[in-house]
């Protein structure tokens, strides 16, 4: 039915704790292609890591309630807890991770080496079974095989533009700058050889300077292996830059889905409008969205944006099924945008004026 | 090289540390009321027999003046003679501390054994049943007497079942002396009655020191643990898809390791003093058990060289302790 690589539909999960239970994403849709490069944007907090973690299988169990919806990854289904031998070979071999933070993402007590020869000796694309074997604190590393991913570890790390490969693997996280650990980080993304690679905002705890150096590797590298990258983030500007397309979240719901180009000029959303206007370099200068995103204790029926909305009905108290304005384009919305109106741009960047 | 000059600077504090333990115990044993020159002397002596030998112990020169006396003849491994035993009592307790630091470190490495694991165990099962018991046995290992313990377990397993040997620490002469260890010197020749006959002796002591320390193990090792367990580095290896139990022992358990092993030079503290009662029930020819009869005869010197010793091997241990910690985790040598 489907050629989709990932397939996220309908997910709705939250956390139950002391100030009652936080309905955190609502009925998410997501379809990833094969070698597609997606941003993930919306503002902190409003559910993009949570996406990118439940796909990834590192969401706290215990509090964890997952409401409805399934996510898929090639046949695999990631949520299902009678799964976890195949999701096990799933994860960090045909799906990799770029944390946000590469300051406290490497384990501080063992050499840079030693992390990269595990994940190869688990991981590696030359092993079949990517599964976990019975006793892993007792299985052996192949030597031949080593030997081959040593080759590999030293060619990516110089595809990620590190200097001098052999002496960084034996230095301590610790000894090395934020930047060289981000590439290294790229670097294990790449090494397993995955179809996806999700990006967790792998740029915000780096300098500015370096930031769009690491995204256009990023982008580079992942293109000529055909790996597709999820890449979550807050920042437009660096979506515009290395994105294929764009699906926008508002607290826990995805509002729109599109192609960069369409997404930029021809927002349908009305918070995507907004966002967009937001921006510094927008039609109004900065602009801000009056009123506060919901809290995810108690949300609005429907759309969550409503309260916010100047286009907001009775109607949006009922969650909008999606529509397609355009190619690839899937906005849910009762009042969308018409990209071919003028007036009504300016009326979404104007309202607050 | 880092390490060097780490364990070069710390050795630097050994003899200030070494000093100011000599002084505060020096002036304790001095504080103490008793006269050391009445007993020995004797109950019959007279008033003038006594002063006579005050002025030849050197009882009346100022408490400086035999201060200085006591660290110059220290210096040169002279501690002076036991009352009780008349001999040196350096060689007393040169002779005796391989006893002691057997049963020390035999209830070390169970303590280890059995903390470190259960301390894990207890953290990754946080609050589940398991986690709620050894909490329990944790706090009770803690709370109860060791003198008690030993004396239930002696009733228990020597008395009743007879499956280990009431007290003392070898039967028959035990193997030719090489280290003073027992149980290295019945391997080292291969005489392995002297070894089953040592082992069976030191297994009820070991266990009886090794329960409070077990338990403070086990309860900084779950702390360290459940701090690391949430750390980012975690999440990663989990997406990553590494095994989870290499995980939890091998990543999470060695930067949990930093803290408990800082712990476990404290802890060696605690089982030298613990190490004294547990002699003394089970009648182990160790330092605990000479210095318990120092202490009945007010045997001041002897007291005082055995809380020297000990204290000498407590600044050993901690340095040992040191030296692990830097390559357990790099970042100290930075």
């Amino acid at each position: 039915m489907n050629e989709s690589l990932l397939d996220v539909d309908g997910l709705s999960l939250g956390f139950s704790g002391e100030a009652g239970f936080a309905h955190i994403l609502d009925g998410v849709t997501l379809r990833m292609k094969p070698g597609e490069i997606r941003g993930l944007v919306g503002e902190s907090g409003c559910g993009k890591t949570t996406l990118a973690s439940a796909i990834l299988g590192v969401l706290p169990r215990h509090a964890l309630k997952i409401r409805g919806g399934t996510i898929r990854f090639d046949g695999t289904d990631m949520l299902s807890r009678t799964a976890t031998a195949d999701q096990a070979r799933v994860r960090g071999r045909k799906v990799t991770f770029i944390p946000q933070d590469p300051f406290t993402s490497f384990n501080p007590v063992f050499t840079i080496g030693q992390q990269v020869d595990e994940l190869m000796k688990w991981k590696s694309p030359e092993r079949e079974n990517a599964g976990v074997p019975r006793h892993p604190l007792f299985t052996r590393y192949p030597r031949a095989r080593r030997r081959r991913d040593r080759e590999r570890i030293l060619s990516t790390l110089a595809s990620v533009q590190l200097p001098q490969p052999e002496q960084i693997l034996k230095k301590y996280p610790h000894e090395v700058s934020g930047g060289q650990r981000q590439r290294l980080m790229i670097a294990m993304a790449l090494l397993p050889e995955p179809d996806l690679i999700i990006a967790d905002e792998p740029t915000t705890a780096l300098d500015v300077t370096i930031q769009a150096q690491i995204l256009g590797l990023l982008r580079k590298l992942a293109t000529e292996r055909g790996a597709a990258v999820l890449l979550t983030t807050h920042d437009l500007g660096s979506a515009y830059e290395i994105c294929d397309s764009v699906t926008v979240m508002y607290a826990g719901q995805d509002v729109e889905a599109a192609p960069v180009d369409a997404f930029f000029n021809a927002p349908a959303h009305p918070y995507t409008g907004k966002l967009l206007a937001s921006r510094p370099e927008g039609a109004g200068g900065m602009t801000g969205i009056p009123g506060e995103v919901p809290s995810f204790y108690d949300p609005p029926p429907g759309c969550r944006f409503a309260p916010r909305c100047p286009r907001a009905t009775a109607d949006c108290k009922r969650r909008p099924d999606p529509s397609h304005p355009g190619e690839g384009h899937m906005v849910r919305c009762y009042h969308p945008i018409d990209a071919g109106s003028a007036a009504e741009a300016a009326e979404i960047v104007g309202a607050e004026r | 090289m880092r390490r060097v000059e780490l364990v070069l600077s710390r050795l630097v504090w050994f003899v200030p540390t070494l000093l100011g333990l000599i002084i505060v115990v020096f002036l304790i044993s001095n504080v103490v009321p008793t006269d050391p020159a009445r007993i020995v002397a004797g109950e019959n002596a007279t008033q003038a027999q006594i002063d006579a030998l005050r002025e030849q112990m050197g009882l009346n020169e100022p408490l400086i003046v035999q201060f200085g006396i006591y660290l110059r003849d220290l210096v040169t491994g002279d501690m002076g003679r036991s009352l009780y035993t008349q001999r040196e009592i350096s060689s007393d307790l040169l002779h005796r501390l391989p006893a002691t630091l057997e049963l020390t470190f035999a209830a070390m490495i169970l303590a280890i054994g059995l903390g470190v694991p259960l301390g894990v165990i207890s953290a990754i099962r946080r609050n589940s049943l398991t986690d709620q018991i050894l909490r329990l046995l944790s706090i009770s290992g803690l709370a109860v007497a060791s003198f008690w313990l030993a004396m239930e377990l002696q009733m228990y397993f020597s008395t009743r079942l007879g499956w280990t040997p009431l007290n003392g620490r070898i039967s028959g002469f035990g193997p030719e002396n090489i280290t003073g260890f027992v149980v290295i010197d019945s391997i080292l020749q291969g005489d392995w009655a002297s070894l089953k006959s040592a082992l069976s002796h030191l297994i009820l002591p070991a266990i009886t020191l090794s329960l409070p320390a077990a338990a403070t193990l086990v309860r900084f090792t779950r702390a360290g643990v459940l701090e690391v367990v949430n750390s980012n580095f975690v999440l990663y290896e989990t997406a990553m898809g590494f095994p989870r139990s290499l995980i939890v022992w091998k990543y999470v358990l060695r930067n949990a390791l930093i803290s408990t092993v800082t712990q476990i030079g404290l802890v060696f503290g605690t089982l030298f003093a613990g190490a004294v009662v547990v002699e003394a029930v089970f009648d182990w020819p160790g330092l605990g058990t000479y210095a318990v009869q120092s202490i009945l005869q007010s045997d001041t010197k002897a007291i005082l060289g055995f809380s020297i010793l000990v204290g000498v091997v407590f600044i050993v241990i901690n340095l040992l302790v040191d030296i692990v910690h830097t390559f357990i985790d790099p970042r100290v040598l930075k």
